[in-house]
């Protein structure tokens, strides 16, 4: 009797979000009943599925191809362009590809107040979006940060833990390994805030020819105790077998390590990196496929559902709207807020990349980094 | 027969009477056809998978249409500009740009432009991305001084009477008109419409008005299925009407009919009093970068639709208006990665020598089920995923992995000094000889098994020792088969990219890596098309020296 009792609690529980919808989804008028979207595999991919695609498949029908290919999608985006033959109806992409994607004509233009919904309280969709819109084809829908997490029982610190970014520069009292990405981006920024920049003033520094000069000089003083990443797996890995003590990843990443792997490391949330991470519709769909992306959007980037999202995965919902309506995970049952990187006890220190002075200097920089790396 | 016999000076006849030569030939072209006919779908196969991305891969490495079709008129303009003597250009090419730039904007194709001009020189993307907002404005005080002398200028029908030819304007009558009828009978109407064309003589009496409200007219139908009788043009072809007037002579603007001269006259007469516009301030005002010389000379050195630019990147050199010049020191990377993977693809070829060679002549000489068995664990590894190999090194190998935790369990090296053997070149030259050796052990294996045991019995049993016997007639006949190997390592291992991305760590990596960047991440494709390209040619050269000193005919798979 208990058992059955909270079967039908949970079964209810689960109901409302979805069935309270139901009767506020207008018809899909001249849509296609099928929609192809691109994401990233992973937990990140499921957590999508169950706040957006499956309550919407259930109250429409529509038939969902999942392709895992955001992390080569602005070249395999442009790949079909130039064949004259898009595949994909939605696609998931990192802040900065949206601008590639944005600058290329490969990504359509979007109105988000016109497409979207306003907030639970109103406000209109791009307000309540806020930062998040950086251009004129993204439609954002998380943020995540790229943060440091560090072990907790390292022998040699001494019982020291750090309680700041600069403790990865402070190799006397902090030594050991450390895992940065390899990229310049974030990297910079993190070596001159450690070099007396303040945050105001960054991006003017680094606009400077020596300013990226100065934080290579900063990096050149623990560059012989660092393992370079280049896939977002390797600092948790790193982390878990002690081949580090200290290293930058995504903070769902950090999360899954201690929540979930339950090992000894801590996440040191200062000067997090907020990226976001949304959707972009590719130019040129026909009219019918473009019908079915709008009707689904309007769906999956409404208040509740961005915030349904966050039972699945610690990234944080871009409309300050669904902010409130974070809970707790989905099957451990924790509270998520204290691992949102939106939470405000999180963000005291933090930095936006400047997708702007990216998008102007990344080859630049790029190729002075990786000369560097190689020296 | 008997016809051949009776007449010997005739040609000689087959049966069927027709000339013996010309049947023979007849039947031989059969056979070639259908010899053509079983291998053409190798080679149409060949041909759209090999040959035909290469051959794309070699022209994209050159190709630099974009700058010559996105801005036109700037890159014939522009040619006169001289970087050396800084500061902007003249307003011939500023108004030139204007019109390319308004243009390309409407097309939403600046900021593609912006992004291929800044691989080139950076702060150009947003440099465009910025200026294309606002270049629709520039000219707007030309617009309200024409209408001040005459508001009919703001009409869109003054400027079709003005410019288009009339034939046009009535095929574009009749289009819509079919059109509208379509409509009202609910019927499809896929009829492609008239492009808006110019009227005789006015290019040459006011080339810039018309060379811009052409490009107007034609943006308005394609871009925005409008009629270009029912908008006002761009505020930039006011700016070209003015620039025009003021250097055309009244005699020819009477050419242009009476009713067009009236109002052409008048406006004539007033631009002299008209208050200039300053173009360069206008520029400057939207971003202040446009004063830099280097932007307008990077304009200038990729205005031709074939470039060495992208070659001379991948070579550490640079495109510059004043010719080639090296990369700054601290951007020069791709020198140094061609030689490294080289340098590295030669070593895991040794390597793999080295540990094959022993392998393949256990294998061929050991009783057929023993040598069955090592052949399994030879092979096992060759079925097995490449990512879970490389994986399982990074676990074998890291300081804190099952290698060092060995190492130090024995006592051989301290707990503190453990070896760093991945995240570099070490690492790389591990995992990627482990991930090769089958390509080199198969081809020695099936060479080794041809070597008749009965030559190494014989010259033993003619007095050479082991070691004489092995290197004076075994190793020899065995040649083939390293030759076959090395070229099949060597080959793979130079256009490696998922293994050194992974253990390579920062001075273990390839130039594939970099050529996967500008792929996926950078989206310089020509560059990466460049480094191909140049990857390619060494590959090449290298094949042919090989060929050269050791003859591709020594070389045997078995």
């Amino acid at each position: 009797m208990t058992i059955r009792h909270l079967l039908s609690a949970t079964a209810l529980a689960a109901l409302p979000a979805g069935f309270a919808f139901a009767e506020d989804l207008p018809p899909c008028e001249g849509c296609a009943d099928s929609l192809t979207v691109v994401s990233w595999g992973g937990a990140y991919q499921t957590s999508q599925q169950k706040a957006y695609s499956e309550p919407y498949a259930e109250m429409t029908g529509t038939g969902f191809t999942w392709d895992e290919s955001s992390n080569e999608a602005v070249a395999k985006l442009r790949a079909m362009n130039e064949a004259g033959n898009v595949t994909w109806d939605l696609v998931d992409v990192e802040g900065p590809d949206s601008q590639r994607l944005c600058d290329e004509g490969l990504a359509m233009e979007v109105d988000l107040d016109e497409m979207l919904a306003p907030g639970a309280d109103g406000t209109p969709a791009s307000e309540d979006f806020g930062d998040s819109v950086i251009n004129d084809c993204f439609v954002p829908q998380i943020v995540f940060s790229t943060t440091f997490g560090y072990r907790t029982d390292v022998a040699a610190w001494n019982g020291k833990e750090p309680e700041n970014l600069c403790a990865l520069f402070d190799t006397e009292t902090f030594p050991g390994k450390r895992s940065l990405e390899k990229r310049p981006k974030k990297n910079l920024e993190w070596a001159l805030l450690c070099d007396g920049v303040t945050k105001d003033e960054l991006y003017d520094v680094l606009d400077t020819p020596e300013g990226v000069d100065r934080a290579l000089a900063k990096l050149d003083t623990i560059k012989d105790d660092v393992i370079w990443w280049s896939a977002g797996a390797e600092t948790p890995q790193r982390l878990a077998d002690g081949e580090v003590v200290i290293g930058s990843t995504y903070n769902g990443r950090l999360f899954s390590l201690i929540v979930e792997q339950k090992q000894p490391v801590k996440m040191l949330w200062d000067w997090q990196v907020f990226d976001y991470d949304g959707w972009i519709i590719p130019a040129d769909l026909p009219e019918d496929r473009l019908n079915r992306v709008m009707h689904f959007l309007h769906f999956a980037t409404d208040t509740q559902r961005l915030a349904d999202q966050a039972k699945y995965i610690s990234y944080g919902p871009s409309r300050a709207s669904s902010q409130p309506l974070v809970s707790t995970h989905a099957e451990l049952g924790i509270e998520m807020a204290p691992f949102m990187p939106t939470n405000p006890e999180n963000q005291k220190n933090y930095l936006v990349n400047n997708i702007e002075w990216w998008a102007d200097n990344q080859d630049d920089v790029e190729a002075k980094f990786q000369a560097w790396l190689a020296r | 027969m008997t016809e051949t016999a009776t007449d010997p000076t005739g040609p000689v006849l087959a049966a069927d009477g027709l000339p013996l030569k010309r049947s023979l030939r007849r039947a031989l072209r059969a056979q070639k056809l259908r010899a053509l006919m079983l291998i053409a779908p190798l080679l149409i196969f060949i041909l759209v998978t090999f040959i035909a991305p290469i051959a794309d891969m070699l022209f994209r490495s050159v190709e630099n249409e974009i700058v010559a079709d996105t801005l036109p008129r700037t890159a014939r303009a522009i040619q006169d500009y001289d970087p050396d003597l800084g500061g902007m250009p003249s307003d011939k090419v500023l108004a030139a740009f204007t019109y390319d730039l308004v243009a390309a904007d409407e097309r939403k194709q600046h900021t593609r432009l912006g992004s291929r001009l800044n691989y080139e020189y950076s702060g150009i993307s947003s440099l465009f991305r910025k200026t294309g907002r606002r270049v629709d404005d520039f000219g707007e005080t030309y617009r309200d001084q024409f209408a001040a002398v005459d508001p009919a200028w703001e009409e869109p029908a003054t400027w079709i009477a003005l410019m288009a030819d009339p034939d046009w304007v009535a095929e574009y009558r009749a289009w819509t008109a079919a059109g509208d009828a379509a409509k009202a009978a609910r019927r499809d109407f896929a009829q492609a419409q008239p492009l808006f064309r110019l009227r005789d003589g006015v290019e040459d009496i006011l080339p810039e008005t018309a060379s811009a409200y052409a490009e107007f007219a034609r943006i308005v139908q394609v871009e925005d299925g409008d009629d270009p009788a029912a908008e006002g043009p761009w505020a930039p072809v006011y700016l070209a009407l003015y620039r025009d007037l003021l250097h055309v002579g009244p005699g020819a603007i009477a050419q242009l009919g009476p009713e067009a001269e009236a109002m052409l006259d008048a406006a004539h007469d007033a631009v002299e009093d008209f208050a200039p516009v300053d173009l360069s301030g206008l520029y400057l005002k939207a971003d202040k970068d446009w004063a830099d010389p280097g932007v307008w000379g990077t304009i200038k050195a990729f205005s031709p639709a074939y470039t060495p630019g992208y070659f001379l990147n991948a070579v550490d050199l640079q495109l510059t208006p004043g010719g080639v010049a090296a990369q700054p020191e601290d951007r020069q990377i791709y020198i140094m990665l061609f030689e490294r993977t080289l340098f590295m693809s030669l070593m895991i070829m040794g390597s793999c020598v080295l540990l094959g060679y022993p392998i393949a002549y256990l294998l061929s000489n050991l009783p057929l089920r023993t040598s069955n068995l090592l052949m399994i664990l030879v092979l096992l590894p060759f079925w097995t995923s490449l990512l879970v190999r490389t994986s399982a090194w990074k676990v074998l190998l890291q300081q804190q992995g099952v290698i060092n935790d060995v190492l130090v369990w024995l006592g051989i090296v301290s707990n503190s000094g453990r070896l760093i053997l991945i995240n570099n070149q070490t690492g790389t030259i591990i995992a990627m000889t482990h991930i090769l050796l089958p390509f080199m052990i198969l081809p020695l294996y099936s060479v080794m098994k041809t070597i008749p045991p009965t030559y190494v019995r014989a010259a033993k049993s003619l007095g050479a020792t082991n070691w004489t016997a092995f290197w004076r007639v075994y190793f020899p006949q065995s040649v083939p088969g390293i030759g076959a190997g090395c070229i099949l390592v060597f080959i793979l291992a130079i256009g490696y990219y998922i293994t050194p991305e992974l253990v390579g760590g920062t001075n273990g990596t390839f130039i594939s890596n970099r050529i996967a960047y500008h792929i996926s991440s950078s989206l310089n494709w020509g560059l990466a098309a460049a480094l191909g390209s140049i990857l390619l040619a060494v590959v090449l050269i290298l094949y042919w020296a090989y060929d050269k000193l050791v003859g591709i005919d020594n070389v045997s798979l078995g």
